[in-house]
């Protein structure tokens, strides 16, 4: 691996970013506009404070999925990645290249949306900083799958089905609608393999907990795991050599 | 052996159940411009990615500048420019030459004379997906001369060029060969085809002949050398000539 060529490769991402201001507009305002519907949508501010935490946690893992599933298809379809293939950089050093340039992405969606939600009357016992952590973590998870993912895509149309098949279940079993508790047992079961459930467990502890808990950091180290096993997935999926 | 740049022994890729090259016995001397010629589905841009290492092959060895094809110590010395533009839509052409450059490690002053070389220097600031065809295959062809690559493989560069653009690639691969930079320049127009040191034509797979203009010229009795492909390819006895390689008729320039 090496430091420099996925700094450059980062910074290639970011530029490419910058041609696309309409793309990074889309990525910072809709996850608020989102937060401000569901808290008028609901009009129940004790509610709310128990949802926003929680949506802090899944608004960067769902984006980051779908925008670095959908980078890197294009990178695969459109020959580039091919060409790189050829020249001396790991494919570590490329993966690692787009975890960092999303992840500074999802600083920045990450610290609006918290502010969003502050705003809007979220309350939490743990610092905020523990909540911008964790989050991060979730982006950097939907980052991590999106790399995956678009090695099983061959079109954008496939790439994008891709979000409700791997990313609605674990929003469905992560405790957002119904306490994981409460499910039949075989829903809870599958919620307990998808890494989702522990991004929402983490963040409610984070929420309810002045301290930092060992829970929380189990929980969130369940979800990093998550994130380096699908890194790795995402490395074997490229190759040198295709036929 | 270590005048050819390319060595190639009984090269076979099957896809889907159907050979695409088949047995295919191929040497590229070092120093000079081979044209790679053959109607389209002959199997030309396999075995350009057999030779760039991208390929997975079915039987056979191929062997680039002293290691086998796809080493990592290969990564820095070959430049491939595939058919369809590899190039990042969304950058600029000096966006896109400034990270393959540091990706190559190449020298900071390689973007600035690889454009000049394509004649890109003016479009320096146009993101790469507002190019016409042309521009677009010459800012591709320009990643590739990146770190001045000692095999230069590139896959159909002329296509879509006007005469004046094609002429001017010409001579740049040219200069280049003078420079010692071997080439395998793919195209399916003939006319391409006396520009070249050394002629390889591909048909269905196999190999029908590899040998310099001049030679086919005389062995096949026909001075356009359309009319002398067909003529082999319709006599299959005259193709055998592929290793004779007198040394009167090497280039001057690529000696190494």
């Amino acid at each position: 691996m090496h430091p420099a060529l996925t700094g450059a490769t980062a910074l290639r991402i970011l530029r490419q970013l910058r041609h696309d201001p309409r793309t990074v507009a889309l990525l910072l305002v809709v996850p608020s506009l989102l937060l401000v519907l569901l808290r008028f949508v609901f009009d129940d501010e004790v509610f709310f404070a128990r949802l926003a935490p929680q949506l802090v946690a899944i608004f960067p893992f769902v984006v980051l999925f779908l925008i670095t599933s959908i980078a890197t298809l294009r990178e695969r379809r459109s020959g580039t990645l091919e060409r790189l293939m050829t020249l001396p950089v790991g494919r570590f050093d490329l993966l690692l290249g787009y975890a960092l340039a999303f992840g500074l992405v999802a600083v920045v969606q990450v610290a609006v949306v918290i502010a969003v939600a502050l705003g809007l009357g979220m309350e939490t016992e743990g610092s905020l900083w523990t909540l911008g952590v964790i989050a991060l973590v979730d982006a950097l998870l939907g980052i991590a799958l999106g790399l995956f993912a678009s090695a099983f895509a061959r079109s954008e149309f496939q790439v994008v089905q891709f979000m409700p098949a791997f990313v609605m279940p674990q929003v469905l079993l992560c405790g957002l609608f119904a306490p994981r508790e409460d499910m039949a047992d075989a829903l809870y079961w599958i919620s307990v393999v998808m890494p989702l459930s522990y991004a929402v467990d983490a963040i409610t502890e984070a929420v309810e907990r002045t301290e930092v808990t060992g829970d929380l950091l189990v929980d969130t180290g369940i979800v990093l795991g998550s994130a380096v096993l699908a890194l790795l997935l995402g490395a074997a999926t490229l190759r040198r050599r295709t036929p | 052996m270590d005048t050819d740049a390319v060595t190639a022994t009984g090269l076979t890729v099957r896809r889907g159940g159907q050979d695409v090259l088949t047995g295919l016995d191929l040497s590229v001397p070092a120093g000079e411009v081979v044209g790679l010629l053959g109607p389209s589905g002959s199997g030309k841009t396999t075995l350009m990615r057999a030779i760039t290492g991208v390929q997975r092959i079915t039987a056979g060895t191929v062997t680039v500048l002293g290691h086998p094809a796809g080493a990592a110590p290969l990564r820095t010395l070959i430049g491939y420019a595939a058919q369809t533009p590899s190039v990042y839509a969304d950058l600029t052409v000096r966006e896109n030459l400034t990270y393959f450059a540091s990706v190559l490690r190449a020298p900071r002053t390689d973007p600035d004379r690889v454009m000049a070389e394509v004649g890109l220097t003016d479009l320096a600031r146009r993101p790469a997906g507002e190019l016409s065809g042309g521009q677009h295959a010459r800012a591709s062809l320009a990643v590739a001369l990146l770190g001045s690559p000692r095999l230069l493989v590139l896959d159909e560069p002329t296509v879509g060029l006007d005469p004046v653009l094609r002429e001017e690639l010409w001579s740049l691969f040219h200069r280049l060969r003078d420079r010692g930079t071997t080439l395998l320049v793919s195209s399916h127009v003939m006319e391409e085809a006396g520009r070249c040191d050394r002629l390889v034509l591909l048909r269905e797979g196999r190999l029908v002949t590899e040998e310099t203009p001049a030679r086919l010229r005389t062995r096949t009795g026909v001075q356009d050398l359309e009319q002398a492909f067909l003529r082999i390819v319709r006599e299959p006895d005259l193709g055998h000539g592929r290793h004779e390689r007198p040394a009167s008729e090497a280039p001057t320039g690529g000696e190494d």
